[in-house]
């Protein structure tokens, strides 16, 4: 009887499914779903397909929950953005302390998954990724510093690592290398973004570096940015993980980063406004494709070693 | 629940409930599913070619 009076009158919406789907930011776990499993492929420790299936399905659900209580941290500034109004609790389908159970027991879960599945030692990675995101990036450094996505972009480069650590059970060098390639990539990429998007990291207060060191300095820091990447992109091929496949892609690819960051750094805020953001806008494309191609090409090298087709005598020097 | 209550029995909020425990259910036997792959694999791994497990040594190779 009370259950039809509240179907009849009641305008309340009750979340779908994929509305709590939503909540674990969908597009953000297909990046940790392939740089996870790159990290796991390139290991020179072989894994079960099960094993992989399962723990890179445990990253990814890790990374979901994290995402869930980062949407519950920020459903104030959320519901101001004009990119995040949209989300589950700021428009109304799911509510926050759903989104907290939610997110609290799919941490739990996925880390202790993780742990029966591959190691305790890629189970703690992903417990400190867990909590680096949720709490020292979106509960802390966001709010607070223009340099909160340098730090903060850590959570996201920790997912090869992650992957690395389940085929091996350690870190090495080539991990801690495809942690520093995202790591130092997420600044020029989100100050890219926060160029064009700037009024709306304004109207929510967000410390962003354009809005508090002012587009001069941002671009200046993203070409500073792009100059520290080529270093780590590029010892990356001379490593167990790289070759010639990857040095070829890498290089063509950073002489296009570094070209896009250096345009950047050339135009004024004016030039940039008078042709609504073009070329910030085609570095934020092309910095997306910059990530994605490389850690493909660390793929095929993994692909081309297991098939004995790595080209014999490239010099592995570190 | 008839028609004659003025309950409509397929009201819209029924079929998002129903979407949303099929996919629940489906996730949860998945996951069971997942756990008794994982769990075969796991033993039919002798511990000796098992890098991680506890009593894994080089001289067993």
């Amino acid at each position: 009887m009370a259950d039809a009076t509240w179907i009849d009158n009641g305008k309340e919406y009750e979340a779908g499914f994929g509305d709590y789907v939503e909540l674990l930011k969908p597009r953000v776990m297909r990046l940790v779903i392939f740089t996870a499993a790159v990290g796991l492929f390139a290991a020179p420790v072989p894994v079960h397909p099960v094993i992989a299936f399962a723990a890179i399905l445990c990253i990814a659900v890790g990374a979901g929950a994290s995402g869930a209580l980062n949407m519950w941290w920020d459903r104030d500034i959320d519901a101001v953005m004009k990119r995040t109004a949209g989300r589950p609790i700021p428009s109304g389908r799911v509510t926050g302390p759903e989104a907290l159970a939610i997110g609290i027991t799919l941490s739990f879960m996925s880390v202790m998954m993780l742990a029966l599945f591959a190691n305790l030692f890629a189970a703690g990675l992903l417990a400190f990724t867990i909590f680096f995101y949720a709490v020292v990036y979106s509960m802390w450094l966001k709010r607070s510093t223009p340099h909160n996505i340098v730090i903060g972009g850590a959570a996201g480069a920790f997912p090869p690592m992650i992957g690395w650590a389940v085929a091996t059970g350690g870190i090495s060098l080539e991990s801690i290398l495809m942690f520093g390639l995202i790591f130092i990539w997420t600044p020029p990429h989100f100050w890219a973004l926060a160029l064009f998007r700037n009024d709306d990291y304004k109207n929510a207060c967000i410390p962003m570096m354009p809005v508090s060191k002012g587009d001069r300095s941002t671009r200046r820091q993203i070409l500073g940015y792009s100059l520290l990447l080529v270093p780590i992109a590029m010892t990356l091929a001379f490593t167990q993980v790289g070759g010639v496949v990857y040095f070829t892609v890498a290089s063509i690819l950073n002489a296009g980063f570094l070209i896009g960051a250096v345009r950047l750094f050339r135009r004024s805020e004016d030039a940039a406004k008078a042709d609504n953001y073009r070329a910030e806008k085609q570095f934020f494309g092309f910095s997306i494709v910059y990530l994605f191609v490389l850690f493909v090409a660390i793929l095929v090298e993994a692909a081309l070693r297991a098939f004995d087709l790595g080209l014999a005598g490239w010099p592995v020097w570190v | 629940m008839s028609m004659t209550n003025g309950i409509r029995p397929e009201h819209e909020l029924h079929t998002r409930r129903r979407g949303r425990n099929m996919a629940l259910g489906l996730v949860l036997l998945s996951f069971v599913a997942l756990i008794f792959a994982v769990t075969i694999v796991k033993l039919s791994k002798p511990q000796s070619e098992d890098i991680h497990a506890p009593n894994f040594s080089i001289e067993a190779e």
